[in-house]
């Protein structure tokens, strides 16, 4: 086992100069956090014209790149409208809690090794705290709130809908997406994020992606793709059925805030995804002096985007699930999978007789639970249909093309 | 009796949590709109949370946030707006005669009782910490010791509660259906 460290700037105690260190950490990542958001747009917008045979923006700065700026300053001079049936403090409280989950998300995650400034080493990270990738799973549950009260607070029926459906979706990805980082957990040996990634440092072939086979990567990507309703699972905002999404009667600043927590949160994710099963800043340093430690940020930061560009990329790609299709796969797939595979991993650490003994009982189990569902299809069949028909049946298909071509059915 | 040293963090972190979990609580009784009531709730288990962690048990704060505030009380908010929210209760009137005598002697009775057993132990339940003796240096905390304890000493009461929770589980879906298929039949007949 590795031996495990705690953060060494809080080790000798906590002087003027820690205390000094702690705020630029905050800071800077603050900052950087701001800056890689108004990038993660414009990129966003570019790469989606590229796939889509579009220009995009290109006014504003090389290559359009400061179009973001300038969509930031028209928004904060809109007029900011609170509907007359609001409910005025929860709406105006909304969009910070959508915001500030997706800044302390962020806080967790290790950008690079230990860096030392005026005899004081410290991490590059926010904060390392003893229940590390917890608070990913804590903060992901109040996001939730965000969305749903911003709905609600509307006094509108069509964010009404979208903030149900929210609701329904997260709480039913949380489930799978836990069960992955437990995986995770099992494999590391501690919820910290900083010994996660100390792991993995090893090579590539300790990476987690490849220790604990991808299954539980593809698990996470999914679950998390649905957790920031990000297309395809963007059922929350889906504009042709439900004109905007929760954010409908949003405007000015605070809808703006409902954006930049989303691009904030497809970052923070694609960093955690990267600091869960790709070793983090982890990656190849050259013997240069004095930059050994600008490396594992340029790792990071490549990984990252990489994990950002694949975002996009499922934007333009994939089409938007069915409401239906999206909780088949998150409660009849991704959760008894990653349930199975999180076994397996438990067993084969374990030892290699459980390994393989563990799926052994999970094929026998999951052959049981088919039979079961298959008896318990026939009964339903048998029941022909469980309601009671209200009205006329709609016209069959074949029947409705007959009638309207002027035969007789 | 209980020799605390106090330093100037721990009173103003105490006192923080103190006023979020009893300004929270007097909300959800208080609020005449039920999402406001569940708002405050939630502001109470992040008060306890802060609490939690006063007390180095960051891994229980961490569970409060995740399940009552990440999904309980989100149950909550999904059920109040189902049924909606327009709905006033009419609080002059009391459903059972003389609730609020009653509610008057059972807190009484119940503040009662906590003072009491505060006067005669260390540990409100009477249980001496799981964790016993461990120092939280280090980053792996409590986690480890806890893990350790519930799935060794406390297994059996482990096991059951989940036992109990698949079976309150199931127990709601059959009841759920057979509901359905009963009113399915004498609709046939």
């Amino acid at each position: 086992m590795h031996q495990f460290a705690v953060d060494p700037l809080y080790a000798h105690g906590v002087t003027l100069a820690v205390v000094i260190i702690a705020l630029a950490r905050v800071l800077i990542a603050f900052a950087a956090l701001m800056g890689s958001v108004t990038l993660m747009i414009w990129f966003e917008r570019k790469l989606i014209s590229d796939m889509q045979s579009r220009i995009g923006p290109q006014r504003w700065g090389p290559f359009g790149i400061l179009q973001t700026l300038a969509d930031g300053i028209k928004l904060f001079f809109k007029e900011d409208l609170i509907p007359d049936q609001a409910d005025r403090f929860v709406f105006k409280l909304a969009p910070y809690l959508v915001l500030v989950p997706a800044l302390i998300t962020f806080s967790i995650v290790p950008i690079g090794g230990s860096v030392t400034v005026a005899h004081h080493t410290f991490l590059l990270q926010v904060a390392d705290p003893p229940i590390g990738i917890l608070l990913l799973l804590a903060m992901s549950g109040i996001s939730v709130y965000g969305v749903i009260l911003a709905g609600w607070s509307s006094g509108s029926k069509y964010p009404l809908l979208s903030s149900v459906r929210a609701s329904a979706q997260m709480i039913s990805y949380e489930a799978a997406l836990g069960i992955t980082v437990v995986t995770v957990i099992l494999a590391s040996g501690s919820l910290s994020t900083h010994n996660i990634v100390v792991t993995q440092a090893d090579g590539i072939w300790h990476w987690n992606v490849i220790r604990l086979g991808v299954v539980p990567f593809l698990i996470f990507l999914t679950a998390i793709t649905a957790e920031l309703g990000r297309p395809p699972f963007d059922v929350v905002e889906a504009e042709s059925e439900l004109v905007g999404g929760y954010h409908t009667e949003y405007s000015s600043l605070r809808f703006a805030l409902f954006f930049l927590a989303e691009f904030m949160n497809t970052i923070t994710m694609s960093a955690i995804m990267v600091t869960l099963f790709f070793g983090g800043p982890a990656g190849w340093v050259p013997n240069i002096p004095h930059l050994r430690w600008l490396f594992p940020i340029i790792w990071f930061l490549l990984k990252t985007t990489t994990f950002a560009a694949c975002y996009i990329w499922f934007r333009a790609a994939l089409p938007r699930l069915r409401y239906d299709q999206l909780m088949d796969l998150g409660w009849k797939k991704l959760i008894p999978l990653s349930l199975g595979w999180m076994l397996i991993v438990a067993g084969f650490i374990a030892s290699k007789a459980w390994g393989f003994g563990m799926i052994a009982a999970l094929l026998l189990g999951w052959l049981l639970l088919d039979q079961a569902f298959r008896l318990g299809q026939k009964r339903a069949a048998s029941l022909d249909s469980f309601l009671p028909t209200v009205g006329e049946r709609p016209v069959r298909g074949d029947l409705f093309r007959k009638r309207s071509n002027g035969e007789k059915a | 009796m209980i020799a605390v040293a106090l330093t100037i963090p721990d009173v103003v972190v105490y006192v923080v949590a103190a006023l979020m979990i009893v300004v929270g609580a007097l909300g959800v009784i208080s609020f005449r709109n039920p999402v406001h009531c569940a708002l405050s709730l939630i502001m109470t288990l992040f008060g306890v949370a802060i609490a939690f962690i006063e007390q180095e048990a960051q891994f229980l704060a961490a569970v409060e946030i995740i399940v009552y505030a990440g999904a309980i009380v989100i149950l909550f908010l999904f059920v109040i707006m189902f049924l909606g929210v327009d709905r006033r209760d009419e609080v002059r009137v009391d459903p059972l005669v003389g609730q609020r005598a009653f509610a008057g002697v059972g807190v009484v009775i119940t503040i009662a009782g906590i003072i009491f057993l505060m006067a005669r132990s260390h540990w409100i339940t009477g249980v001496p910490h799981v964790a016993t003796g461990v120092a939280t240096k280090g980053n792996n905390s409590n986690v480890q010791e806890l893990g350790r304890a519930v799935f060794t000493t406390y297994l059996f009461a482990f096991e059951a509660t989940a036992a109990l929770l698949v079976i309150a589980v199931v127990g709601a879906v059959v009841l759920a259906r057979r509901e359905r298929a009963s009113t399915l039949e004498s609709s046939d007949a």
